[in-house]
């Protein structure tokens, strides 16, 4: 694992490396370097299985921060690879012709996310949601709770306790 | 105003008005949302006068209930035991049938998600009168689990009728066998009326359904 | 990748619609020609609520498009307001048909970013309910494939059997479906007096029901007809289309998450993963049906193996104010239908910042079967998709 990072760090800039797990390394690159960096983990080191793609919103930071798993099954080892893109107007480039279900999870990521990916295929068209006209639901500014008290009809008298609060208040009122 | 709007933005390609040329080489104007269905409201279901009769048809009604094979939730995976031996339901005269023609009972199994919901309502719109409906498990009461979602509906009976609710999360093949008891019950003693409620309210019940489901692209009425 | 399918090399098909000069069919949806059809979502069981948009012609599809979402609940935006301990319920419902990979997965990447390490009797109670899981899903599932060619009787018994292995679950877990076992740390409880007797009864059953459906199911000529030889997987679309599990052993790749990366108490244990290669429904069911006799045997195994007493759970922090450190992780687990993997997010608070679930259908039920209905009949649509095993809430969840 540590040979083919040092390997790759010859050719690509990598910014941080996390060994996870003796078999789970995490990396981070540029967003220029992504899909290039992926191709050449696909043709020259074997990792031929692509096993995930998908994105975490840090909010505070304005950034979205897009994974890629990619595991390397004569080895037996897990690669992702970590990028951080801007939360305005996100945009990244597509790796569709890569591996064929890729186009499925940027769809997934366009339509939860609002990451734009030009030229996947069907990329516009709605995955999951229908008729949705509201910001995209996954990202963090989106407040499922509010969204659905206000469409839905909630049932009356229903409550919510922070549970941490509310078992502390039943069982140990003194302490 | 805003629905008309919300109409027209989510309006699909295919059901557009459009002009479309004949085999024969004429131009006919098209418009699917109009030509292909009928338009004329439901009529309020009369009992039979004869009060014997109307004993008979509910007698009848009760032994034969069979459930349109649209799993629309988890509650789904309890439904092969129940036509399987051991729970047997096919000894109360409850079966399952493939399409909402030839059904008259309809097992929400679950949580309704808005793209559900609107094939959910089609379909239901689609059975034959008299027709049932059995609502499963907590999310089709108060939204259970999934309460706060954005994309599951709360509370099944604001868009649609609903003569039986089992609780449960999810409720064993049991309790769902109870469902049709008490259902025999009510339909028994011509208590079983709300697909009527639903004719006489439908206003209503459009004017919920159409709040949450932006993409309508159907009649109004898909009988 | 070769665009040319498996249809159109020697098979003898109508001439229309004509083939290009590259082996792709011409499709001219303008020509008023075609015919679009769709399928589901009113469904009859076992592929779930999902439906098929297809374009015919004669009764060949030309085109086909997965249509997904039914089922979407926003299970990833729900735990965004969820504490870990709370997602536990919540997140075994991803996946209806065998919930447990769900805990698994989740309570071992807690462990995993937050260092705990899991007592033997829990592992073995671990791997003790996952392979039940697996079994109850599979005698569900190698009878249903019968059932899209019209043969009811391996469904009935198959549920039947399954039902006994529920109430198995349900002596050990409370929950008949749902069971929420595994919790952070360990499991909740050990197994109940008489319960390896009561489970070896049924596994003899089990035994009987396995020889039962291979003379009645796999020895059907109607059977073998509408299955041998269709929804081919070329072994080239196993990487480029990730494959995993039975769907990948069918086209000959050896590839078993619990052979590849061992995890609870696997290594100890004694079996080996069927391959075959030919690749098509036939041999798919028949994978699953090998995988039905490892896993009952599996359970036999960890019965005899597995100590008796012992502590069933490592102590945790309060759960209700436990912040798991800062961290990413990806844990995989292998279900029925392949690698189920978990990869999350902690930023350090008692919530989680993202959970994504990668489920094996994600690939299966959306690209590759859309390439693979490609020049099929209709009648074959429920086949192929059974035969893949989807699962449609964990692609959408």
């Amino acid at each position: 694992m540590k040979k083919i990072i040092e390997n790759l760090g010859y050719k690509f800039i990598l910014y941080e490396v996390e060994y996870q797990r003796k078999n789970l390394t995490f990396v981070t690159v540029d967003k220029e370097n992504t899909v290039q960096l992926l191709a050449y983990l696909r043709d020259y080191e074997g990792f031929k299985h692509f096993v995930l793609m998908t994105a975490v919103d840090w909010i505070e930071d304005g950034l979205f921060q897009i994974t890629y798993i990619l595991n390397n099954p004569k080895k037996k080892i897990d690669l992702a690879i970590r990028t951080k893109i801007l939360r305005e107007k996100a945009k990244m480039t597509t790796a569709h012709h890569l591996w064929n279900q890729v186009a499925t999870y940027q769809r997934e990521l366009k339509e939860m996310f609002g990451i734009d990916f030009p030229g996947s295929p069907r990329v516009n068209e709605s995955f999951i949601l229908e008729g949705w006209d509201n910001i995209p639901p996954m990202r963090r500014d989106f407040d499922t709770k509010k969204y659905a008290e206000e469409t839905y009809f909630p049932r009356l008298g229903r409550g919510t306790n922070d549970p941490s609060e509310y078992m502390k208040q039943k069982l140990y009122p003194n302490e | 105003m805003k629905e008309t709007e919300n109409k027209d933005k989510f309006l699909h390609e295919e059901n557009k008005k459009r002009e479309v040329t004949a085999p024969d080489g004429s131009i006919i104007q098209i418009d699917p949302m109009q030509d292909y269905f009928c338009d004329a409201r439901p009529q309020v279901q009369e009992p039979y006068k004869i009060k014997i009769v109307e004993k008979f048809l509910n007698w009848a009604r009760s032994e034969s209930i069979w459930i349109l094979g649209f799993g629309t939730g988890c509650g789904s995976i309890e439904i092969p035991p129940l036509v399987t031996p051991r729970f047997d339901m096919f000894r109360y005269g409850v079966q399952m049938r493939p399409t909402p023609r030839q059904s008259n009972a309809f097992i929400i199994s679950g949580y309704l998600s808005v793209k559900t919901l609107k094939r959910v309502i089609r379909s239901y719109e689609q059975m034959q009168s008299p027709k049932y409906v059995l609502a499963l498990g907590s999310c089709t009461i108060n939204g259970g689990m999934y309460w706060d979602s954005y994309n599951t509906i709360n509370r099944l009976d604001q868009y649609m009728p609903v003569d039986v609710y089992i609780a449960g999360c999810m409720p064993r093949p049991e309790a769902l066998l109870a469902g049709f008891m008490k259902l025999k019950e009510l339909i028994k003693a011509g208590k079983a009326e709300k697909a009527n409620e639903y004719i006489e309210n439908l206003d209503w019940y459009k004017a919920n359904q159409k709040k949450i489901i932006k993409d309508w692209n159907m009649p109004d009425y898909n009988w | 990748m070769s665009k040319q399918h498996w249809l159109n090399i020697g098979y003898d098909r109508s001439k229309y619609p004509e083939t290009g000069g590259d082996g792709n069919l011409i499709v001219d949806k303008e020509s008023q020609k075609f015919v679009k059809v769709w399928q589901g979502p009113n469904h009859p069981g076992v592929t779930g609520n999902m439906s098929v948009e297809l374009t015919i012609s004669g009764d060949e599809i030309v085109e086909a498009k997965t249509h997904v979402g039914y089922l979407h609940r926003g299970f990833e935006k729900l735990f965004e307001r969820r504490k870990f301990i709370q997602v536990f319920p919540t997140c075994i419902r991803m996946c209806v048909a065998e919930p447990d990979y769900n805990e698994y997965n989740l309570a071992a990447s807690i462990e995993e970013l937050g260092g705990i390490e899991v007592p033997e009797v829990a592992q073995w109670l671990r791997t003790l309910v996952l392979e039940m899981a697996r079994l109850q899903t599979l005698l569900r599932v190698v009878p249903g494939q019968g059932g899209t060619t019209g043969l009811g009787i391996g469904v009935q018994w198959g549920v039947y059997l399954r039902d006994l292995i529920l109430d198995r679950f349900e002596e050990l877990t409370g929950g008949r479906v749902y069971h929420m076992y595994i919790i952070p740390g360990g499991v909740r409880g050990l197994l109940p007096a008489g319960f390896k007797k009561r489970m070896l009864d049924n596994l003899s059953k089990i035994d009987e029901f396995v020889q039962n459906i291979d003379n009645v199911m796999y020895s059907n000529a109607v059977f073998k007809k509408r299955t041998v030889g269709i929804g081919y997987i070329d072994p080239a679309w196993v990487n480029s289309f990730g494959i995993v599990g039975p769907n990948a052993r069918a086209a000959g790749f050896k590839r078993d998450v619990r052979k590849d990366y061992p995890y609870l108490k696997y290594p100890e244990l004694d079996f080996d993963p069927y391959t075959a290669t030919e690749s098509d429904i036939y041999t798919r069911s028949r994978v699953r049906w090998h995988d039905l006799q490892i896993t009952v045997d599996l359970i036999r195994q960890i019965l005899d193996k597995m100590p008796d007493d012992g502590q069933i759970r490592a102590e945790t922090p309060n759960v209700l104010h436990w912040k798991i450190p800062k961290g990413e992780t990806y844990v995989r687990a292998e279900s029925s239908r392949g690698e189920y993997g978990f990869y999350v997010v902690s930023d350090g608070t008692e919530y989680p910042r993202r959970i994504n679930l990668r489920g094996p259908s994600y690939t299966h039920a959306v690209s590759l079967l859309e390439h693979l209905l490609i020049g099929a009949n209709i009648a074959d649509v429920a086949n192929i998709m059974v035969s893949l095993q989807t699962c449609p809430p964990e692609i959408e969840r």
